[in-house]
Parts: structure tokens; C-alpha cells; sequence
């Protein structure tokens, strides 16, 4: 029976929505049309300059070395952050639903990281993963891994241009792992025991109620924490900013923090807006195909 | 002896009840009712600087109510009313910079905002001094100290040309001197301050090279308020005595230290990047040496080509040097790095003259100082000033700011506290007196050395191509390619001459 | 309880022992920040970071509040985050509610497109529209101030709240939206008769993670709070540190301080955190 929606109230629907969709309207899209116009404008001194100018911006990116780098940087990192924050969120979820005691107390010691702004991860994670040196002596994680013999373990973090952005991504877990965690432990908790119990007595082992029954229904969670992290990853910036700076050879630099400098160090607007552009695109690569499908999937329900 | 002091402290309290505590002038009882015009020709010989009489009588008025509050310029002027007649040069000041359309200007108080990123140690201690001077001239001005950290304006250059561009600037803020005004596309968003030079006399006092820097596209945009000198060898005198060592004069000498020094397990030379641009601050000092300074300053204007050889042996002596380096340099910022110097298990720095300031802060004396190797007579110098933004939304009291910054007193009390020397360089023996000794002889170098604009700290290119330079040097780190990045600043050279 | 799994006691060791280790890997910085912050200026040294503090001074939280030579103290700062952060909390998890319900049980032609466009504003780089924020901020006059940096963390945090509600009034059975409506109730009132009273897990979820995003945010706090008498905590925390000369000690104590609200929030409503997450907030 299809339910007939008075004009009246289809006219306050809108109207609680206008509020927001103006705001998002002028703020967001507004906005992006702005910097997708600059990025495909000549601006590159401080007095605007909008002349057009097409692609040009954005082949002479993919050309700048730096900006290659960045994107290898960046892949990595977003790799490691997100497979990193996933296992672990993830075991420490399987581990604490096992009722453990003092669950509460080891759920808020994982869960607090994430309310500390990047800025602070990134002044305390500086400090421990500097490697320190030969003469004066090693410091943060180096000096506690000497202290307890295991000081083979010992590498020169991000001041090593192999490892570079990898320190940053284990800063970045330490971070969000907390997050995913306490999500999976929540989809944990909504699986009914019936569930796994019916598996169980089918003569599966934990392993397999785990591989067959439980992740298929945390899947869900999983994505939802793919978006959140992956778009954390692709826009980070203050982390690299108060932990390593680019980093030599730029091996901890990565597009937004390369934007910040070209837009206001160097003035080239620009190039600035053409890495926008590029970052919400990739952005977009990994989000709309979802949107999509789980907001159709919603509608088949 | 007691006489000489009581005596000067006496004539200390004439002088300064003569000068007020507040703008310098005097007070003038109005004889007879009469116009600001003629009360302007009678007291500073021109009717046209009425405006500036109105001004300053106003800002009095608002410390001390017995001065009369002029409500507009072709008001009647009551006979024994108090005004109070500015200082002619500041009149004359007041009338080159005030907009007649803009009448909220005579009428005194307001804000002073000042943007800077100078926020702790030194730095924010000089920018006190400068403040309290302000303070005494001007008591009617509220000082907002819109200051933000971040190394060399990281941050603040972001908050900054945003502001510019929507026209809402700060009255005045800092801005290094030389080719980085550029990139505030000063025509467009600052005021030209000639006539304020002209005023003010800084033309005279200022060294030619010093105001050759100051000028672009015609015109002074900014008040330089100190010097640093960025071409500097620190080295820790304890293991220099140590090993019988004296400060190396040329690069030969310089790496065989290095090698004596690796040899018995100190770090010879110690740097740190943390910053992003303390690697290429070494290297262009390197520059210097290799190419001297014409050869260095052409590299700027295009006369020496990036390709030639001075710059191949900088860049080979810079890979050199990394094989000397402490290995945790990428972790630390250029005063972590002095942290070895002064636990005298490294024992050379390169490093411009706040390190002075630190060392000095951190209780260490057991420092010498050099010109870097090969720049002997060579002063790479670079400079803060002041400028003001053409909407400035309290034009006259950044104009006061200005004079405060470009006066004597204000850089004495500024540079004896910030660890630089003033751009001036009317110094009487006895000013001198109160610089600490590394200082005094900075003061001395300043004057005779040729002075070369430093490139990473804004003086001699504008800002993309340093960008370039630095993005060129911190590559090099990691490939150690000489011949790729020398390509790379052929490149960098050919995109700013061109645009 | 599961019956018929015998508890081995190793497992249960070993269970703990990982629980354990994991606990000091995220207490491990934390440790840092406390033990610096206790230290004098003189004693703090980056190769004895993990020494504990000859003599405990509370030196550096004194400095960091009140200030020392050259910056002016936290303390007001703290105020102005409150300001900054409470309203734009309470707005646009007010809004992202509305948001949420309509998008969630008003479904029209194109609601889902619509809110696949919301969503999408989540996701642009902040640094890049900066300029045009400023402008904008400039035109409606509320540039500087703690306003406009309201309005400007209410608008960004739309998309994320609104996310947020609608997955969780998705939860919400059609039925009883249904039952209101033969009552009589129009939409707002569904809203607030049948959504608002369930709605507190969601509210959880959504101002917690509000206040800490708007509490921890540095770039807008910078950008638009120009006078120092109105920036929020993160910027004077930033200025703690000199352009050349850090205190350490300073530094770590003002970060611990700054930090403080948001670390209690989620210490002490974190079950709140965890029970919206149950109620199916976040599953994405």
C-alpha cells in the first residue's frame, strides 16, 4: 500500500533540510568549484590571477618529482595505516569480547589515543622515534628497546629515507586502532551467540565460526572503517607537520602537506588547488563507488 | 663622582618631562581663539599640517583630559585650550600617509595589531622592548600582539595571505627583507614607505647594501629592524683545544679537521633538518664560498649560470660533508643539533647568529666563532622588517610602529635582546657597549664585509624559487646526485627569471 | 556462558599477557608527555626521555597556564575552546539529527542522492579552500571571531553527523513511525514524540566525536581566530613553542593540559561512545 505523502509535510522535510544543504551547498560545493577553477587558472603570486589555462596545472604535477614521491608516500602509508588499524583493531576486539576482566579498564587504555588531537600524537612520536646517535646516545624507542636487549631491533625511523613514512603510519595506528576496535567490538556484541553456537555444533572450529560466520556479518564495519581511515589517510597533514616534517629526500611528505607549502611559501595558488582537486578525486575513487552501493543496497531492504 | 651621576639623572627628568610620556612634541596654550590652520603655521611654519596637529592633540586628550578634544578640522579653537603640536618630521609623516577620505584617522586610539612569528625566548623579549617603547609614545593605542609560532612563518604565511587577499590585514606585520616582499605582490596589498625614509633620514644611516635589498620594483616596502648574519662557523672551544685545533680557514683545511676529529669518535660537524631548511641554509653558505660573493649574488640575477663549476664543487663539497654528519640530523632542528656542541661530543656548526642568542640562553661559553671556510670578508646577511598593508585598518598607528622600529632606540632595545645587530649604523662607540662581544664584532664585520643577500632566509630570490632551492637541497640529501640536482637548480633558476 | 569449552589456563595467560602489552604500547607516549612535563627546563633532555624526574616540578604546568616571558598563558584559551566547541557541537549534531531522520524515514525521490552529497563534504582537504572560507567569512562580517568559527565547524561537521544519525534512525522500526503518523503527528512531530527520545546513543556518539574533532582542530582555529583574545587552545598551544627555541617541559605539560577535556570525555563517557556504536551508529 503506498502511503500518500501530504504536500505539507513533503514541504517541511525540505524545509528541515535547507538549512544544511545551503550550508554544505555554499561551503562545500561552492568551494570546490572555486579551487577547480584556480586549479585550472594561472595564479601563482599572491594577486589573483585567473586567466584560463586547462590541464596544464595538473600534467606539470605529475611531472614534479616531489609530487611523485608524495604519492608513493602515500600509498604506503594509507596501505599500512589502514591494514595496520584493521588486524589490530580488530584482534584487540576478538581479544576483549573473550570476558575478560577489567574489560573496561584495557577498552579505555585503547580507546584514548583517539581523542588526542594529531598535533600532540605527532610532538610525543617525534621525540620517540628519533633515533638518536652514536655519540650522544639513543633516544625514545631505540634507548627502551636497548634497555630491555633488544637493541638489534633498533632502526633510525623516519630520519631513515627507507623507512620515512612507515614511522608515520605506526604513529597513525597507535592513534586510530583504539577507534576500530571499539567498532568491531560493537559488531561483535551484535552478533547473537545462536549464530555462533549453530556453526559450532556443525563441527566447525573457532577458526572457521570466525572466517565463515562472523566476518561475512562484520563486513559492514569494515568499510565503514575503510571510508573513515582511508580518508583520514588521504588528508594527512598535521600529523606529518608536528612529527617529521617532509622529511629528507622527502620521504615523509605527502600531498597536502606539499600543498600547504606551494600554496603559501611559494604563491603558486594554482598548483595548490590543482592538488586539491587531485586528492578529492582520488577521494571520490575510493568513496562514491561505495556510497553507491551501500545506499542502493539500503534501498533493496 | 656622585655629582656627574646626579647630575645626569636630573637632566634624564628635564628631558623627559620636556619630551612627555607620550608622543614627542609640546604642549601649546591657544593665546587667542583662532583656527588649526594658523595654530599649524604658527607652530610647525605650514597651515597644511593642521590634520597632524589634530591628531596628536586627540590621542593626548584621550590619556589626559585637560587637552582639547578637536572634533573636526574647521573647528573654532577656544582660547586657552591645550594642544599639543607634534614633532615636525612626525607632521610631516602624518601628512604623506593619511588618506583625507578616511577622517577616523585624526581622531587617535584604536589598535595597533602586529603580525608577527616571533613567540618565545628572544625573539618575543625584543619584540616587548619594542612594544613598551610604542607604548610610551603612543599610551592612547592598544597593542595586539597577533603573533604565530612556526619556524621562519610556516604558519603565519598561511594566515597572512589569505588576509591579504580577502583585505583584511593586520596594521603591520613581519616580513624578511629582499626579494620576499614579491610574493605579497606588494604594489597590489602594501604601501610604498619612501616617503618615510626620506623623513625619517634612513637613507643615510642605513648601508647602501642593505637599501639596494630593501628596494623592489622601485619602492621600500618594509623598516628593517635587525640583521643576522647566517654565514657562521660555531665550533666548541674544549675540543678544539683538545685536539690542538684552530678554526679552518679554507674547505682543505676543514675536512682534515673533520677526518682527525671522526677518527677519534667525536662528531666532527653537526646539523639538523628538522626544519626543512637548515641543510640548505649550509649550502648556500657553501655557495658563497665557492663562487664569492659577485659570483654568488649573480646566481640570483641570472649573471651566473646555475651550470658552472662553483656551484658543481658546492655541491660536491656539501655531499662531503654529509659523510661527516651526525646520523640523526633529519630528527633534529638546527638547536638540537647545537645540543652536541655544548655536550662537547660534536664540535662544529654551521648556522646563522641566533645561535648566539641560544647559546648564551643555555648557559654555554665555551664557543668560537668563524666565518663559514672561504667566506672570509663576506657578511650573507638577511633582515626582518615591518610593512604596512594598504588596508591597514589603523594606517597611523602602524606609521608610529614604523618609526618606533626604524629609531635608535627602538633597535637597540630590540637587537640587544633578540641577539642580531641593528640595520642602523649610527651606533655610537657607547650603544655599542651594550652588545655582547660576538655582537659588537658582527657590528664591526657589518660595516666593512661585502654583504651578500641570504637566499633561504627571503633576501635574494622570491619565494617559489627558494621553495625550489630548498625542495632541490632536502632531494639532494637522499640521492647525493650532484649532477641531477644541479639540473634541477638550472631548472628552478630558468622558472623564476623567466615568470 | 558457553558450555562445553574447558578453559585452558594457558590461553587465558597468554590472553592477558598480549591484553598487557598492547596497554603499554598506547601508554608508552603517555608516559613521555607526564614525565617530561615534570621536569625542569633544565633537567628535560631528549637522551633521558624515559628517566623519571629527579625532583617533580609542576613548573611547566604553572608556565603553560599563566604564561612565561614572552606568551601569555593557556588559560583563557581554554575558554575560548569551550566557547568554540560546545555550540558547534550542539548545532550540528542538532542538525545532523534532523538531517538524519528525514534522510532516514522521509525517503523522497533523490534523498539518497542527496545525501550521497552531503556525505561527499566530508571528504575535501581543508587546506584547499582556506582562502574562499576567509572571503566568505569576511563578506557576513564574522571573520575573526568565535562565531564564525562556529559556523564554520557546524557546516564541516553536516555531512559526518548527519552520517551518523541516518544509519542510526535506520535502526528506528518503520512501525512506530507509522503508529505516529495514523495518530495524527506530522513530521516534527514523529521527530520529537517517537526519534528524540531514543535518540540519546546517537547523540553520544555524535557529540563525542564533535568535540573532540572541533576541540583538536588546528587549521580553522588559526585561520580564523586572528585575535589572540579569541584563539582557541591549539593555537596558543602551538605558540608555546618558539619559532627557534622550544621548552620542552612547556610544551608536553600544555599539550597534556589541552588535551585534558577531550581525554576525560572519552575516559569517562567512553561506555556511552560504545553503547551508540552498538546501537548501530557506525557500522558505515
Amino acid at each position: 500500500m503506498r502511503r500518500r505523502r501530504l504536500k505539507g509535510e513533503r514541504l517541511v522535510t525540505l524545509l528541515l533540510l535547507l538549512p544544511s544543504v545551503i550550508a554544505v551547498g555554499v561551503f562545500v560545493y561552492g568551494f570546490i568549484g572555486w579551487t577547480g577553477y584556480v586549479s585550472m587558472s594561472n595564479w601563482n603570486q599572491l594577486l589573483p590571477d585567473y586567466t584560463f589555462v586547462g590541464l596544464k596545472n595538473f600534467f606539470k604535477l605529475f611531472a614534479h618529482p616531489r609530487f611523485q614521491i608524495d604519492l608513493c608516500n602515500l600509498a604506503v602509508f594509507t596501505a599500512l595505516f589502514l591494514t595496520g588499524s584493521l588486524a589490530i583493531g580488530f584482534l584487540l576486539a576478538v581479544l576483549l569480547d573473550r570476558k575478560v576482566r577489567g574489560e573496561g579498564f584495557f577498552r579505555t587504555i585503547y580507546l584514548y589515543p583517539m581523542s588526542l588531537s594529531f598535533i600532540v600524537t605527532g610532538v610525543v612520536w617525534r621525540w620517540l622515534m628519533n633515533p638518536g646517535s652514536p655519540q650522544m646516545g639513543s633516544t625514545g624507542i631505540n634507548l627502551l628497546l636497548e634497555k630491555i636487549g633488544l637493541g638489534f631491533l633498533k632502526s633510525g625511523w623516519y630520519t631513515d629515507p627507507r623507512v620515512g613514512i612507515k614511522a608515520v603510519a605506526v604513529a597513525a595506528i597507535w592513534q586510530m586502532s583504539g577507534y576500530v576496535m571499539a567498532m568491531y567490538l560493537a559488531g561483535l556484541r551484535g552478533i547473537p551467540e545462536e549464530l555462533r553456537e549453530a556453526a559450532r555444533v556443525d563441527g566447525a572450529s573457532e577458526w572457521q565460526v570466525y572466517r565463515y560466520v562472523i566476518l561475512p556479518l562484520l563486513r559492514p564495519i569494515t568499510l565503514g572503517a575503510v571510508i573513515i581511515l582511508g580518508h583520514i589517510s588521504l588528508k594527512i597533514y598535521d600529523l606529518i607537520v608536528a612529527m617529521t616534517g617532509p622529511g629528507i629526500g622527502f620521504s615523509c611528505d605527502v600531498p597536502a602537506y606539499f600543498m600547504w607549502e606551494t600554496t603559501f611559501h611559494a604563491n603558486r595558488f594554482a598548483q595548490g588547488a590543482a592538488i586539491a582537486i587531485i586528492l578529492l578525486l582520488m577521494v571520490s575513487l575510493l568513496i562514491v563507488p561505495y556510497l553507491i552501493f551501500s545506499v542502493r543496497r539500503e534501498a533493496e531492504v | 663622582m656622585w655629582r656627574r651621576s646626579y647630575l645626569v639623572g636630573l637632566l634624564a627628568v628635564v628631558l623627559l618631562s620636556w619630551l612627555g610620556w607620550g608622543q614627542a612634541g609640546h604642549e601649546y596654550v591657544v593665546p587667542a581663539t583662532t583656527t588649526l590652520k594658523a595654530i599649524a603655521q604658527e607652530t610647525l611654519g605650514d597651515a597644511a599640517y593642521a590634520p597632524a596637529v589634530m591628531r596628536a592633540t586627540n590621542a593626548k586628550s584621550l590619556a589626559d583630559p585637560t587637552y582639547l578634544k578637536i572634533r573636526t578640522l574647521d573647528m573654532e579653537i577656544p582660547e586657552g585650550a591645550k594642544l599639543w603640536i607634534p614633532e615636525r618630521a612626525w607632521a610631516k609623516a602624518f601628512m604623506a600617509f593619511w588618506d583625507p577620505n578616511r577622517p577616523e584617522d585624526l581622531f587617535g586610539g584604536g589598535k595597533l595589531v602586529v603580525g608577527s612569528w616571533w613567540t618565545a625566548g628572544g625573539e618575543a623579549e625584543g619584540l616587548n622592548a619594542l612594544f613598551e617603547i610604542y607604548d610610551e609614545y603612543y599610551p592612547d593605542v592598544q597593542i595586539v600582539n597577533a603573533t604565530i609560532a612556526g619556524g621562519a612563518g610556516f604558519v603565519f604565511r598561511a594566515v597572512i595571505k589569505p588576509r591579504l587577499i580577502a583585505g583584511d590585514p593586520p596594521d603591520t606585520f613581519q616580513l624578511h627583507a629582499g626579494l620576499e616582499v614579491e610574493g605579497y605582490s606588494p604594489e597590489t596589498y602594501l604601501t610604498p614607505l619612501d616617503k618615510l625614509y626620506e623623513i625619517e633620514g634612513w637613507n643615510k644611516v642605513l648601508p647602501k647594501d642593505l637599501l639596494d635589498l630593501l628596494v623592489y620594483k622601485g619602492h621600500y616596502w618594509g623598516v628593517p629592524v635587525n640583521i643576522h648574519r647566517a654565514n657562521v662557523l660555531w665550533y666548541d672551544k674544549a675540543i678544539f683545544d683538545k685536539y690542538g685545533i684552530t678554526p679552518p680557514e679554507n674547505w682543505d683545511e676543514f675536512f682534515a679537521i673533520c677526518e682527525k676529529l671522526k677518527a677519534e669518535g667525536v662528531v666532527p660537524f653537526v646539523m639538523g633538518n628538522a626544519g626543512g631548511w637548515e641543510a640548505a641554509h649550509l649550502f648556500e653558505t657553501i655557495l658563497i664560498s665557492t663562487l664569492g660573493a659577485e659570483g654568488y649574488k649573480g646566481l640570483w640575477t641570472g649573471e651566473t649560470p646555475w651550470s658552472s663549476e662553483g656551484v658543481t664543487k658546492a655541491l660536491e663539497i656539501m655531499k662531503k660533508i654529509l659523510d661527516y654528519v651526525n646520523p640523526d640530523y633529519a630528527a633534529l632542528s638546527w638547536d638540537g643539533a647545537g645540543e652536541y656542541l655544548i655536550a662537547h661530543k660534536g664540535a662544529m656548526m654551521i648556522m646563522g647568529d641566533w645561535t648566539n642568542g641560544w647559546f648564551m640562553a643555555k648557559g654555554y661559553e665555551d664557543y668560537g666563532w668563524a666565518p663559514v671556510p672561504d667566506t672570509g670578508g663576506i657578511f650573507d646577511a638577511l633582515s626582518d622588517t615591518f610593512c604596512l598593508p594598504k588596508r591597514a585598518p589603523n594606517p597611523i598607528n602602524a606609521l608610529g610602529w614604523l618609526m618606533v622600529c626604524g629609531s635608535k632606540e627602538g633597535q637597540i632595545a630590540f637587537n640587544t635582546r633578540k641577539g642580531s645587530i641593528p640595520a642602523r649604523t649610527d651606533l655610537t662607540a657607547a650603544e655599542k657597549a651594550q652588545f655582547n662581544p660576538y655582537l659588537r664584532s658582527c657590528m664591526d664585520d657589518f660595516a666593512r664585509d661585502a654583504i651578500v643577500p641570504s637566499v633561504i632566509h627571503g633576501a635574494a630570490a622570491i619565494e617559489s624559487w627558494v621553495t625550489d632551492f630548498k625542495d632541490a637541497v632536502n632531494l639532494f640529501l637522499a640521492t647525493k646526485d650532484v649532477a641531477g640536482t644541479q639540473r634541477a637548480l638550472v631548472e628552478a633558476a630558468e622558472a623564476a627569471l623567466k615568470g | 556462558m558457553t558450555v562445553g569449552r574447558r578453559r585452558i589456563p594457558w590461553q587465558r595467560a597468554l590472553l592477558y599477557i598480549v591484553l598487557v602489552g598492547f596497554a603499554a604500547f598506547y601508554l608508552m607516549p603517555v608516559y613521555v608527555l607526564v614525565v617530561t612535563s615534570l621536569k625542569s627546563f633544565a633537567e628535560v633532555n631528549l637522551y633521558r626521555m624515559w628517566d623519571l624526574p629527579h625532583s617533580f616540578s609542576l613548573e611547566s604546568f604553572k608556565k603553560a597556564l599563566i604564561g612565561g616571558f614572552g606568551y601569555t598563558g593557556l588559560a583563557h584559551n581554554f575558554v575560548n575552546s569551550f566557547y568554540v566547541a560546545i555550540p558547534a557541537t550542539l548545532a550540528s549534531a542538532f542538525l545532523g539529527s534532523l538531517n538524519g531522520y528525514v534522510l532516514s524515514k522521509w525517503r523522497f525521490r533523490g534523498s539518497n542522492t542527496l545525501f550521497t552529497l552531503l556525505l561527499f563534504g566530508m571528504f575535501i582537504p581543508y587546506q584547499s579552500i582556506l582562502i574562499p572560507l576567509v572571503q566568505t567569512l569576511m563578506k557576513i562580517g564574522l571573520y575573526g571571531t568565535i562565531p564564525g568559527l562556529i559556523l564554520a565547524h557546524t557546516v564541516y561537521g553536516i555531512p559526518i553527523t548527519t552520517l551518523i544519525f541516518r544509519n542510526y534512525y535506520a535502526t528506528v522500526p518503520k512501525e512506530l513511525v507509522e503508529a505516529a503518523r495514523i495518530d495524527g503527528a506530522g513530521v516534527l512531530g514523529v521527530y520529537t514524540r517517537i526519534m528524540l527520545p531514543v535518540s540519546m546513543p546517537g547523540f553520544a556518539v555524535v557529540m563525542i566525536w564533535q568535540f573532540t574533532s572541533i576541540w583538536n582542530d588546528f587549521l580553522f582555529a588559526v585561520t580564523i581566530a586572528q585575535n589572540p583574545a579569541v584563539q582557541p587552545v591549539t593555537v596558543a598551544l602551538n605558540n608555546l613553542a618558539g619559532s627557534y627555541i622550544v621548552e620542552w617541559n612547556v610544551q608536553m605539560a600544555g599539550s597534556l593540559m589541552a588535551a585534558l577535556p577531550t581525554l576525560l570525555v572519552y575516559i569517562f563517557l567512553g561506555r556511552y561512545f560504545m553503547r551508540g556504536l552498538l546501537a548501530g551508529s557506525l557500522k558505515g
